[in-house]
């Protein structure tokens, strides 16, 4: 039995589902041109994973070895079904934006992966907090990549917040520097690729650092 | 009489990085020269702020990998990347432009790559085209040559133009479209070719001022492969697949598709030809393999300019074909004697 802290580091930082185990990266790099965008589609991610991990948990006694994935995957499909559908009714301008990568959440990798991997293995309880963890890294990751994307690329922070929040909203929009002229390659598809590179390496740059410290510089063997 | 009598092993003079480079340097001048008379000085401008950047950019990085910074800073690897990204680059383009172009060309397409040597890509496409998918409005005002304007910019207005301490509508009436851009646009609008060519911009063949540049380029070409500094595989299967595509479409429509000679002559295909797609770390390395490899981007140059987004295409049409060299280079590879 793994025991909830590490549960939920593993799903935050050690094994994030972006940055480490680098699943779900179709979505991730579509969508994530702005932070509203990324931040939709990750509590999408999230109320999918949190669902599916449960339900997959509670008939873990169930279903036979053999038919297991067929099994998950009509699960999961069935709750993007009703998250597609609820969003149409409650947020139809966001979902008009991220349009087909909604449905495309049953093929994110990282939910039949987490089913596979934790849920089906382990009681509701702590297979729920795996799917909410998890969720939540791949909701940072996303909102972080958005608003890289976003300050880079427009300019601005929390554009079109009306789309989720509602009217309301538009006072959350942040417009850094009015003159900028806009840098369309990190809202291209290359700026996808850049940004979660950048990403990835600030992380092992974080987790590499505590080591570096301890040990003195000429410990490093050559061409680590 | 008397002779020397030198004893083996005759070794030739070493033929270093520094000294390939440097020809490289020489073999630019003429057509540099030829192009600072017809659109002014601010080409010079271009020329050594992008040297400044990439230079710093190359220290700055080459520092960050730990590597000594003297030696591959002053192999002038970095100066004809450089020189010729300056060459891609529409007179009069601001500083920051030039700095996030080399900095793209210096970190991201070479030495994030493992450096000199190493890079897929060749370094100043990359960086251009960055900027072109980036920034269209800015890297797609160029100004009219001298011949046609009647005036250009001093070297005193350029530098305060690309600094940006001028207002930039003065010498507004000073752009205009390249010719190819005006070919592609008319024949967007169905004007016939040989009315659209009647503007003023055109000249003989191509447009006034770049038909003189291109062939200046040329001679620096020559001069290239005169000293042996490229081989002559990837510009003479290059030049003959504009050519030849080109003639075709001209022989089957000449109202629509313009003269061979007008698509030699304009924009970047000599200077491509030669002193680009010639890169000697991103281009295809066996001989069979660099006809392959100038005939893809020979063609390519052509459908991009006729059926694609954009007026011109050298720089995609390399890097589309970078991407193909290890492809080529595996199945050229010449057969080792002795073996079947």
């Amino acid at each position: 039995m793994t025991d909830n802290a590490e549960i939920t580091r593993n799903g935050l930082w050690g094994n994030n589902v972006a940055l480490v185990q680098l699943l779900g990266l179709c979505p991730l790099l579509a969508v994530t041109s702005t932070v509203v965008n990324g931040i939709g589609l990750g509590i999408a991610t999230l109320i999918t994973l949190v669902l599916s991990n449960t339900i997959v948990s509670l008939i873990r006694g169930f279903v036979r070895k053999e038919v297991r994935l067929p099994v998950f995957v009509l699960i999961i499909a069935s709750l993007v079904t009703i998250i597609e559908l609820a969003m149409k009714a409650m947020f139809y301008d966001l979902y008009l934006v991220l349009g087909i990568f909604i449905p495309l959440i049953v093929t994110n990798c990282a939910i039949i992966g987490r089913a596979e991997g934790f849920a089906s293995r382990n009681p509701v309880g702590p297979a729920a907090l795996d799917g909410l963890m998890m969720g939540l890294g791949f909701l940072v990751v996303l909102a972080l990549l958005g608003g890289l994307r976003e300050v880079i690329g427009f300019g601005t922070l929390f554009a079109n917040a009306e789309l989720m929040f509602g009217e309301g909203a538009q006072v959350l929009t942040i417009t850094l520097n009015p003159d900028y002229g806009g840098f369309l390659l990190a809202i291209l598809p290359p700026g996808a690729f850049f940004g979660l590179a950048l990403l990835i390496v600030a992380k092992n740059w974080l987790d590499l650092r505590p080591v570096q410290r301890a040990e003195p510089v000429s410990a490093v063997p050559e061409g680590l | 009489m008397t002779s020397v009598i030198v004893s083996s092993p005759y070794v030739a003079p070493g033929n270093s990085l520094k000294r390939l480079m440097l020809q490289v340097l020489v073999a630019l001048l003429p057509g540099t020269i030829a192009y600072v008379w017809f659109f002014g000085p601010g080409l010079i401008v271009n020329i050594v702020l992008a040297i400044i950047f990439a230079l710093a950019f190359e220290a700055g990085i080459l520092k960050l990998r730990a590597k000594p910074v003297m030696p591959l800073l002053t192999d002038f690897s970095a100066v004809v990347a450089a020189w010729l990204f300056a060459l891609c680059l529409p007179m009069h383009a601001p500083w920051w432009l030039v700095a996030l172009g080399m900095g793209f060309a210096m970190v991201a397409g070479k030495h994030l790559y493992g450096g000199l040597g190493f890079n897929p890509f060749n370094p100043a496409m990359v960086g251009y085209v960055v900027l072109l998918i980036s920034f269209p409005r800015e890297m797609t005002t160029w100004y009219l040559p001298a011949a046609v304007s009647g005036e250009t910019l001093s070297l005193a207005e350029s530098i305060a133009y690309s600094f940006g301490s001028v207002d930039i509508g003065q010498w507004d009436a000073l752009s205009s479209a390249t010719p190819l851009d005006q070919v592609k646009t008319g024949v967007g609008q169905n004007i016939p070719l040989d009315e659209n060519r009647q503007a003023p911009l055109f000249g003989n063949f191509g447009g006034v001022g770049w038909e003189w540049i291109a062939l200046w380029w040329f001679v620096g070409g020559v001069y290239l492969l005169i000293t042996k500094t490229i081989r002559w595989h990837i510009p003479l299967s290059l030049l003959s697949a504009v050519m030849l595509l080109s003639l075709i479409f001209y022989l089957i429509d000449p109202s629509i598709y313009a003269s061979p000679l007008f698509h030699l002559l304009s924009g970047a295909v000599v200077i491509g030809a030669f002193f680009i797609a010639t890169d000697p770390v991103s281009a295809a390395t066996t001989d069979r393999g660099r006809i392959y490899y100038g005939l893809m981007i020979g063609s390519l140059i052509y459908i991009i300019r006729v059926w694609g987004g954009y007026p011109d295409g050298i720089a995609f049409a390399v890097l589309l074909a970078n991407m193909c060299v290890p492809l080529i280079d595996y199945y050229t590879q010449p057969r080792v004697y002795g073996e079947k």
